[in-house]
Parts: structure tokens; sequence; C-alpha cells
């Protein structure tokens, strides 16, 4: 018993690494960038639009209203259609379809972002260029790719979700007289809907974190996008263009640029994290 | 006045079929570009020579080296603590404060996008400990990444083992840790090497993280100190500097391949540990 007692000890000590990572990466990163956004004070840091490094100016407006946008256009677009796909997988094609469509569009999330954006630079950008005018690189092609890039994961885990909805459910409606599509909306949807609703979350979250497809596809000029043509800079292209030659406050305002990116994914993970719970609870009562 | 629910109905699964198959076009077209226009280039030289002028001619190898070094000792690193992370949860506590922090970390770990792993590695492992920009910085730092795909897999994986089998174990008189070694991970072994196998996929396609903790040095890394480049970030400058557009198509060809292959051998070992399973119980 008293090996039992040691080797429980030593697991719980590995168990905790997980803990550690995290609260070494929250302290070093903001121990590194926090002290260049006291000395600017947040709101100037957060609110000017001025990023000039050589002029010491620090202010990262453009990228946080750029991340808004793509990210905004990548879930309007991804969720859109995975929701599309999902209820398509689950309510009305045939069984053996959805078996081999679920794994390829999950093999399809292995595809590195990289080549992501490299098509979309080859295909998307010249299109955009060309039919609907300004430099092609734009938060349109950001939001594109990236809402496909997203759209793996949301309808991998929705179709989960619309599948986790008992049977009788979907009896019970078409029963009652209603069509498949009334059934599909009214009943399964509502009835999956917290599940839905953490897939969204989850890949809000990979869509704001995305780096290198936005970096290919964005443009990266420093002012603020006005519309869905203009070229953009997301707040994780920044600090990807700019780590590898920043020194002194320079690279303190890229770990004040990580240091808000990590405030929001926080945010967002827990309200996840929350929305999910709810969800697990929810399914005690069935 | 509305129309009526039977053609609603017609028109709504007429355009979600549209949609989805828009959608699976849109993934495979992907998929097909790169390889069309990438495996033409690809040639046993192209896998096996060093790269000349920056890349613009010769091949990939000390990036295949690099991607398998920093990747699978990244992996390496990360599945001994993912695995006994996971028999910690499952087998150790039933519920309480410290399994609910463990869980929290981990999935909160889980959603941290790439470049922080890359500021974190860059400040941590490189500057503060002293290692430098080299294989061994992105090793570790992917090794934190990729141990939350671990921990999450590895504790599916043994949960699905019957409660039979410990009982069983128990009654025979062995310890929980005889138990745990020799009957629940016996049993789990698939699915928790499924895991591992997906995390060292994930780690393979690593961009932006590698990028601020590796380096990326052209030539082949003689040691764990070295910087070196890893294929998706040689394939990211090729296409992004404009130096070859031919070399840069077949590194995605190549990379898609190798992600695509380890991501579908994955899903049949997962299929047959299901099935098989399933004939147990």
């Amino acid at each position: 018993m008293k090996q039992d007692r040691i080797i429980s000890a030593i697991l719980m000590g590995l168990a905790l690494s997980a803990i550690l990572g995290l609260s070494l990466i929250a302290v070093f990163v903001f121990k590194e960038g926090v002290p260049i956004v006291l000395r600017i004070g947040a709101r100037d840091f957060l609110l000017s639009a001025e990023w000039n490094p050589k002029e010491g100016l620090f202010g990262i407006r453009s990228m946080i209203v750029g991340s808004a946008m793509v990210t905004l256009g990548a879930m309007l677009i991804g969720g859109t259609f995975s929701l599309g796909l999902a209820l398509v997988l689950t309510q009305f094609a045939p069984p053996r379809l959805t078996h081999v469509l679920k794994p390829v569009i999950e093999l399809l999330a292995g595809i590195p972002s990289v080549v992501y954006g490299f098509v979309g630079v080859q295909t998307l950008v010249p299109f955009i260029r060309e039919h609907l005018g300004g430099p092609g690189l734009s938060v349109l092609a950001a939001s594109i790719v990236l809402g496909i890039m997203v759209l793996p994961t949301i309808t991998s885990i929705s179709v989960d979700a619309l599948q986790a909805v008992p049977r009788s459910y979907w009896e019970g409606s078409i029963a009652l007289g209603a069509t498949r599509w009334q059934t599909a909306h009214r009943v399964m949807l509502r009835a999956a809907r917290s599940g839905i609703i953490a897939a969204v979350i989850l890949g809000m979250g990979r869509a704001v974190g995305e780096t290198m497809a936005v970096i290919m596809v964005g443009g990266n000029t420093l002012a603020v996008p006005r519309g869905p043509l203009d070229p953009v800079r997301t707040l994780t292209a920044n600090i990807a263009l700019e780590m590898g030659y920043a020194t002194g406050a320079h690279r303190e305002a890229l770990f004040a640029t990580g240091v808000t990116l990590f405030v929001f994914i926080m945010i967002l993970n827990t309200v996840a994290l929350a929305v999910s719970r709810r969800r697990s609870s929810g399914a005690a009562f069935r | 006045m509305s129309p009526r629910p039977i053609v609603l109905e017609r028109i709504v699964v007429a355009l979600l079929w549209a949609v989805a198959a828009m959608t699976i076009g849109v993934l495979l077209f992907i998929v097909g570009f790169i390889l069309l226009r990438g495996l033409p280039h690809v040639s046993w030289q192209f896998l096996t020579e060093s790269p000349q002028k920056m890349g613009r001619e010769g091949g990939i190898l000390p990036m295949i080296v690099s991607s398998a070094l920093v990747a699978g000792l990244g992996v390496l690193i990360a599945a001994p603590i993912g695995v006994a992370t996971a028999v910690y949860l499952t087998e150790y506590t039933r519920g309480g404060r410290v399994t609910a922090v463990i869980r929290f970390g981990a999935d909160c770990l889980a959603g941290i996008p790439s470049i922080i792993f890359g500021l974190f590695g860059f400040v941590f492992f490189a500057i503060t400990l002293g290692l430098g920009l080299c294989v061994l910085s992105g090793a570790l730092t992917l090794a934190v990444m990729v141990l939350p795909t671990v921990i999450r897999t590895s504790e599916e994986a043994i949960r699905a083992v019957p409660d039979a089998y410990r009982e069983v174990s128990y009654g025979l008189g062995s310890t929980r840790w005889q138990m745990v070694t020799r009957v629940v991970l016996r049993s789990a072994l698939p699915g928790v090497v499924t895991g591992v196998v997906l995390s060292l996929a994930r780690a393979l396609e690593e961009t932006a993280a590698v990028m601020l903790t590796a380096g990326s040095a052209l030539r082949m890394p003689s040691s764990l100190l070295d910087s070196c480049r890893v294929l998706p970030l040689h394939f990211y400058l090729l296409a992004r500097e404009g130096i070859s557009m031919d070399k840069a198509y077949a590194t995605a060809a190549v990379l898609v391949i190798v992600v695509l292959a380890i991501n579908f051998l994955t899903y049949r070992l997962m299929r047959r540990f299901i099935g098989k399973a399933g004939q147990y119980v």
C-alpha cells in the first residue's frame, strides 16, 4: 500500500505538468508583454492605430479590428456551411454516405494551414482581384480561407451533437406530421443547440489564433481595414511577421500583442467550457 | 403567404445538398490542386538531396530530417507525461478539486493559439534556459502544445476499458499498479497509440510555433542544439518569397501526403480498435 501511495504521488506530479505548462506560458508571456502596456497606457496601446516601431509608436487598433473582421467573416462562412453540411449528413443523407464522408472531412482537418493559405493565394486572391476589385489580398480572402479551415472542426463536432439527440425526438416529430425539414430545424437543431454553440466557439478560437494562412492571404498592411476588400493584418500575423528581427521595446510590444490575444482566447475558452458543461449536465436529465 | 411545408421542404433540402456538395468539393479541390501541381516535381533526388541556392534547386532532405527530429522528439516527450496524466485522472482520482484543476489546465492549453506557444518557447526555452533557436527548443515547445491532445485521447481510450477487467484483476489479487499496467493500459494500448500518432501529425504541420523556436537554417542539423528548418516553414518561405514555385508545390505535396497518410492510418487503427473492443464486451 505504501508503494501505491508513492506511485499515486508520482503520477499526480506528472499530471500537474499541464497546469505547470499553462502557468509558465501565462507568466512568461505576461512578464515580457505587460510592462510596455503599463508604460504606454492600455488605452493608447489598444486604441491607437499608429504602429511604427522605429518611432516607438505601438498601437494595435488596426490589428484588433482586423482580427475581429476576419474572424467574424470566417464564422459567417464556415459556420453556415458546416451547419448545412452537418444537417445533410445527419438528417438527409443515406447513412452509408455519412459513414464515408465524415471520416473524409475529419482527414481534411489535418491539412497544414500553410497549404490552405497557399491554395488561397494561388486561386482565390487573383479571383477577387479580377472580379471584385481591390488588391485581392483582403479581409474577404482571409475570411474565406479561414472559414474553409474551420469547416472540418465545426462540422465534425456538430454531427456528433446532432447524432446524440435521442432517436425518439425525431420519431415523435415525424409522427406528428412534421416534414423532415421542420423536424430538422425545429426539433433536432434545437435539441443539439448547446453542442453546436460549443463547436462554433471552438472554431472561432481556431480562427482567431490562426497565423500562417492569414499572413499569406491577408496582405498585412498597417491601415485599419474599412471594408471586405481592404488588406488586413491580424494580431497573430503582426507577431509572426516582426518577431524575427524585433528587439527591445519593439519585441515587448509584440509580446503585448500576444497578451491581448491570450486574454481574448481565455475568455472564449471559458465561455465554451461553460456551454459544454451545461450540455453534459443537461444530458444527465435524459 | 408562406409556401406550403412540402414545397419549402423540397427547396431547403436542395439548398442544403448544394451547400454540402460545394463544401466537400472545395476540400477535395485543395488536396487535388496541391497533388496535381506538386507530384510531377517530386522525385527520388528531391527527397534525398540538400537544397541549393536557397532552395531554388536541389531537394529537401534536411527539412525532412528536421521535421522528423522536432516533431518526433516533441511527441516522445509529451507521450509519457500525457499518458501518465490520463492514468492519474481515470484510475487514481475520482472527481475532486485536483482533477478539476488538471482538466481545466489541459482544456485551456488546447485552446491557446500556436503563435503564443511560439512566443513562450522563444522566451522560455531559447532565452531563459539558454538553449537558443534549435531542434530541442522547437521539440520542447511542441511537446507542451500537443500534451492536451495526448491526454484527451488516452483518457478516452482508458475509459473505454470495461470495468469488469479491473474487477477481475483486483479479484485475482493484483495491486492497483499491476492492474493499471498489465490490464488497463494493455487493452487501451491501440487507442493510446492512435492519440500519440494523431498528435505527431499535428506536430508535423505546425509552422508558427516552430519558426519562433527552432529557427530557419537551411543546413542539415548536426546536433539537437543546431538551428533547423522544418518542412512547412520551408514551403512557406519558398512560396512567400517566390524562390521557386515548382519546389514549393513539390514540398507541399510531400507534406500533404505525409500528414494525410498519418491521419488515415490513425483512422484505420481506431476502427480496428473499436471493432475489437466491441468483440470482447
